[in-house]
């Protein structure tokens, strides 16, 4: 076969609004896909690029129609094929692995009995064998006890296992294309970077072609040889990954770049103002003219055209020669940060949290059914205006901890202290209102933390009546200035959340946090809802915050650079243990705890030249061991059977640098530097 | 998981007594007794006196709560305060009455409500689905005796199809209620259908916008069967336990239908009871009618935890 294997041509896909005029998703794509080659789609949330990829499938979402173009998948036009020619290709020849997919699995069906029907549908393979091919498809994707598997329902798989299940169903038809919808968004990091190399593997060993889907440059830089960045609806550049990634020619693809933190770069990522116009609220000119810095009158009056460079680059912007001129890395912001020593603001004494209450029967029966506790000695001190940030994957308790000291989880041993010593009571019922004042808590999804019913001026007004009793027109006039705070105008006061972006709803959660005039700020995963161009408006209006009020932050985290961006000390946590506890300069760099240094290794850059070094597998535990370190069973450096038995002293490093390990400080600086020296070689 | 069971039955055993207790202290807070009820104007002085000793009316309430829930527990109901007749007796053929009445209803209405639900849910907003929900609001909202009384009208009296009233005797065999017994069906069935139906609908359509259901289309699965296999099993799932309200309404809760056709059910019985002051019976009742709903809806927990490989997992986890 000639030509290419996908051939979308000048489509466009729209719905239709309230006013019953069409709103374009995707206006005039040209997307071409080789066989064997691997394309991402990068772009933010409303860019279309997801309806873009399924649109490949011959598929749009109900509501959806395609208003002009084809799409083409090895010379036939998909949107022209009868139902049962589309079931054959799909899954077959064309497959797709879904974002999420705890929920694109069936729920009632067993992971066997779901590939033994996409094995039924599109293999040439015996009924008889339908059993041992799916286990062996398990098997290719690196299922542990591929048989075991079988039997399972979705729900008992962790999220990993969950993702690899459906790139084996995805295999199934053996697809000569395979189109990835997000498939590492929601994984941990550890989890993100085993799948990617298990992609790259399969995609190379069979020569499929890729259709990567993802806002995450840096997986897309691991796993893509060219990259469409998508804005609004449009193709704005295409390039070589090493093009678009490293100098890219369109002003809104350097923006994106610069607004990504980096672990290399202590500064804070620039944000991006403004927002991408709703589909079809782009006029006549270029839909990227409010947020660029190259705009002249011109690009308001006409659209450009997507221009193709003999260097193979296409780009849309009539000023693409000038765009070099904006900066790529951080020009942004120096993380404020205290200097000299400062008073305790929040010390953790042996915090200890425990999930499993004892119930009626283990009373009865006299059972210790606390078990191993969830979270376990937790013994931390943070300084009047410092951030510490709390990092690690799922299940380290970083968010528990957080509830904890909000007093919506009370510990089952150990005490919280705020400044001046005073002890916090566990349940946040018993607190007194000056406590409750000091400690507010910001959540990671602004959509459920804001009452949906009730104005921005209603829930800012909660807590300005409720501890300081502002009434009338001074309680007006401080919901304003609280607004301006988080740079939003008081028009915004008679709005709905519904009304707002999801930026803009975290400014008000932040706005009503601030309200209160707290000493200690709780950010849970608050930047991880949103899109990056708007994370780093929000991480800069913290750090603004911080500098303005003096606020103590603790600030959770599962995105490692995020936590870098703004914090002062960091804590590693692995199982609800600590492991690494330091400056964050110091913690960042080597020598490091081997968990920091796995979580460190397995982070994504977007940069094409950096590899992630995989040092440990990714196996989820349920729940931490008994005794020893908590990290025994995944350690790439475990010395032997003390780390079984013995729980880690706390190694000495320069400064305040502490590392819980049976490795010396000294061992594991040697060892780190070994292995860096290997990977260089 | 068999703890968890053992847990519900105990649970359910709990219920039944605390309703039991209710039961007993409304009856008793009633003014007057059977004593009174069953000597009308002769009510006073030694009569009354001897009556009540007679049927142990004046010893403490507590000590007669005992007598009668232990004796109940062991299926004795007691005697009937003005017919001497055993009232398990009595309330045994009454039961099997509601039984039948509901096992018809039941047997015609969920399928159909299933098939309704299902059709309206995958042609959301086509004509089939505006016709069905139409008629299913209606059938809904209008009374039941006015439905029942229309469907009299036009069967029984006008086309002269169907008998209009039972008259079969209350202890008479199943058998024999048939063809009585058709229009009173007909009536349970239309409310019932359509509050099953619409439940379905929305399931149906819920399950449908799922990314599952997404999935499986662009898996090449046929649609028909990503409707059967991948849809169906998990729209279903609540459709459980809105059947066992149905079926703990339907042997309880349908006195209106048993009055109109004059039907000889529990619900009439009860009726009947509370008007002759037979605070014995209306007791029997009201404990069979509360046990009833305790167990059908500690079946359809159980059922729905069987059909949900979730909650399964989840409390064979737990031991």
């Amino acid at each position: 076969m000639t030509g290419p294997l996908i051939d979308i041509r000048n489509i466009s896909v729209g719905f239709t609004g309230k006013s019953s005029a069409t709103l374009p998703v995707l206006r005039n794509i040209d997307l071409k896909v080789n066989a064997g080659e691997s394309i991402g789609i990068v772009g933010e949330s409303g860019s279309g690029k997801s309806t873009l990829a399924l649109a490949a499938m011959g598929y749009l979402k109900s509501g959806l129609r395609l208003m002009e173009g084809s799409v083409a998948f090895q010379g036939q036009d998909m949107f022209a094929r009868t139902r049962t020619e589309l079931e054959q290709i799909r899954g077959g020849e064309l497959a797709l692995i879904p974002q999420n997919s705890g929920q694109s699995l069936t729920p009632t069906l067993r992971i066997g009995a779901q590939l033994v029907e996409a094995l039924r549908l599109h293999a040439d393979v015996p009924e008889a064998q339908y059993s041992a091919k799916a286990i062996e498809l398990l098997g290719q994707v690196r299922l542990p006890d591929p048989a075991a598997i079988m039997t399972r329902f979705p729900h008992e798989l962790s999220g990993g296992q969950q993702q690899r299940a459906a790139i084996g169903m995805a295999l199934a038809g053996e697809p000569t294309a395979l189109l990835l919808d997000e498939p590492t968004t929601g994984l941990d990091v550890t989890t993100q970077a085993h799948i990617l190399e298990l992609l790259r593997d399969i995609a190379r060993d069979r020569g499929m072609a890729m259709v990567y889907v993802s806002h995450d440059l840096g997986a897309i830089a691991r796993v893509c040889d060219r990259v469409v960045v998508m804005y609004a609806g449009e193709v704005v550049l295409e390039g070589s990954t090493r093009q678009v990634l490293k100098t890219p020619i369109h002003p809104y693809a350097r923006g994106l770049l610069a607004s990504i933190p980096r672990l290399s770069d202590p500064r804070l990522p620039v944000a991006l103002d403004g927002r991408p116009p709703a589909p079809g609220g782009a006029g006549q000119g270029c839909s990227f003219i409010d947020r660029c810095a190259l705009a002249q009158d011109g690009c308001r009056t006409s659209r450009p055209d997507l221009e193709r460079l003999p260097s193979g680059e296409a780009v849309r912007c009539f000023h693409y020669q000038e765009a070099h001129q904006l900066s790529l890395t951080g020009s942004g912001a120096i993380p404020a940060s205290l200097d000299g020593a400062s008073p305790s603001a929040l010390h953790l004494d042996y915090l200890a949290i425990s999930y499993r209450r004892p119930g009626l029967y283990d009373k009865v029966l006299g059972r210790d059914s606390a078990g191993v506790p969830t979270v376990d000695g937790i013994e931390i001190t943070v300084a009047k205006g410092e951030t510490l940030g709390l990092v690690g994957e799922s299940g380290s308790g970083k968010s528990t901890i957080l509830k904890a000291i909000a007093g919506l989880l009370p510990p089952s041993g150990g005490k919280i202290t705020v400044a001046g010593g005073q002890a916090l009571a566990p349940e946040v019922e018993h607190r007194s209102p000056d406590h409750l004042r000091k400690i507010q808590l910001i959540f990671q999804n602004p959509d459920d933390s804001l009452n949906p019913r009730q104005t921005i001026a209603q829930i800012l007004e909660q807590p300005l009546k409720l501890y300081f009793g502002l009434t009338g027109d001074a309680l007006h006039q401080r919901s304003a200035e609280i607004l301006d705070r988080v740079r939003l105008g008081a028009h915004y006061l008679d709005r709905l959340p519904s009304q707002l972006s999801g930026g803009e709803k975290q400014r008000v959660a932040i706005a009503r946090a601030f309200a209160a005039e707290p000493d200690l700020v709780l950010c849970d995963e608050v930047t991880s809802a949103l899109d990056v161009s708007v994370q780093a408006a929000v991480l800069d209006l913290l750090n603004d915050l911080k500098a303005t009020q003096g606020t103590t932050y603790v600030f959770v985290s599962h995105d490692l650079a995020v936590v870098r961006a703004l914090s002062d000390r960091v804590a590693v946590l692995y199982q609800g243990r600590l492991c690494e506890l330091g400056p964050s300069a110091d913690v960042y760099a080597m020598p490091s705890h081997p968990y920091t240094e796995v979580l460190l290794g397995a982070v994504l850059e977007p940069d094409p030249d950096t590899a992630p070094t995989l040092s440990a597998d990714d196996v989820v535990e349920l729940s931490p061991p008994a005794q020893g370190c908590p990290f025994q069973r995944r350690c790439p450096r475990k010395i032997g059977r003390i780390c079984d038995t013995d729980t880690p002293p706390w190694q000495q490093g320069v400064k305040d640098h502490t590392i819980k390990c049976h490795h010396s400080i000294a061992d594991l600086a040697a060892a780190q530097a070994e292995g860096a020296a290997g990977q260089r070689a | 998981m068999l703890a968890m069971l053992l847990r519900r039955l105990f649970l359910g055993l709990v219920t039944v007594w605390i309703v039991s207790m209710i039961i007993f202290a409304g009856v008793e807070m009633l003014p007057g007794d059977s004593c009174t009820a069953f000597l009308e104007r002769e009510a006073k002085g030694k009569l009354l006196e001897n009556c009540r000793e007679a049927q142990g009316l004046n010893r403490p309430a507590a000590e007669r709560y005992f007598d009668w829930a232990t004796s109940a527990a062991r299926g004795d109901l007691g005697i009937s305060a003005n017919g001497e007749k055993s009232i398990a007796e009595l309330v045994g053929d009454r039961l099997g009455n509601s039984l039948l009445l509901a096992a018809c209803s039941l047997a015609l209405g969920v399928p159909l409500a299933i098939f309704l639900g299902v059709v309206t849910g995958l042609w959301r907003d086509r004509p089939v689905d505006l016709a069905v929900s139409t008629l299913a609001i209606f059938a809904m909202t209008i009374p039941e005796f006015v439905s029942a009384t229309v469907l009299i009208l036009v069967f029984s009296v006008w086309l002269g199809w169907l008998p209009g009233i039972v008259l079969t005797s209350a202890s008479a065999p199943a058998s024999e209620f048939f063809p009585e017994i058709i229009l009173p069906v007909l009536v349970l069935t239309m409310v019932m259908t359509a509050h099953i139906l619409r439940m379905v609908r929305s399931s149906v359509i819920e399950v449908m916008a799922g990314d599952y259901i997404q999935m499986a289309t662009l898996k090449g699965v046929p649609y028909w069967r990503i409707v059967f296999w991948h849809a169906l099993p998990n729209a279903l799932l609540p459709a459980i336990n809105v059947v066992a309200l149905t079926i703990a309404w339907l042997l309880g809760g349908v006195v209106v239908i048993e009055v109109v056709f004059n039907y000889p059910g529990l619900g009439r019985m009860m009726i009947d009871a509370i008007s002759d002051r037979d605070l014995p019976v209306v007791q029997a009742i009201a404990l069979i009618v509360a046990t009833v709903y305790v167990c059908v809806n500690l079946s359809a927990d159980i059922l729905t935890m069987f059909a949900n490989p979730r909650l399964r997992t989840l409390h064979m986890r737990r031991g």
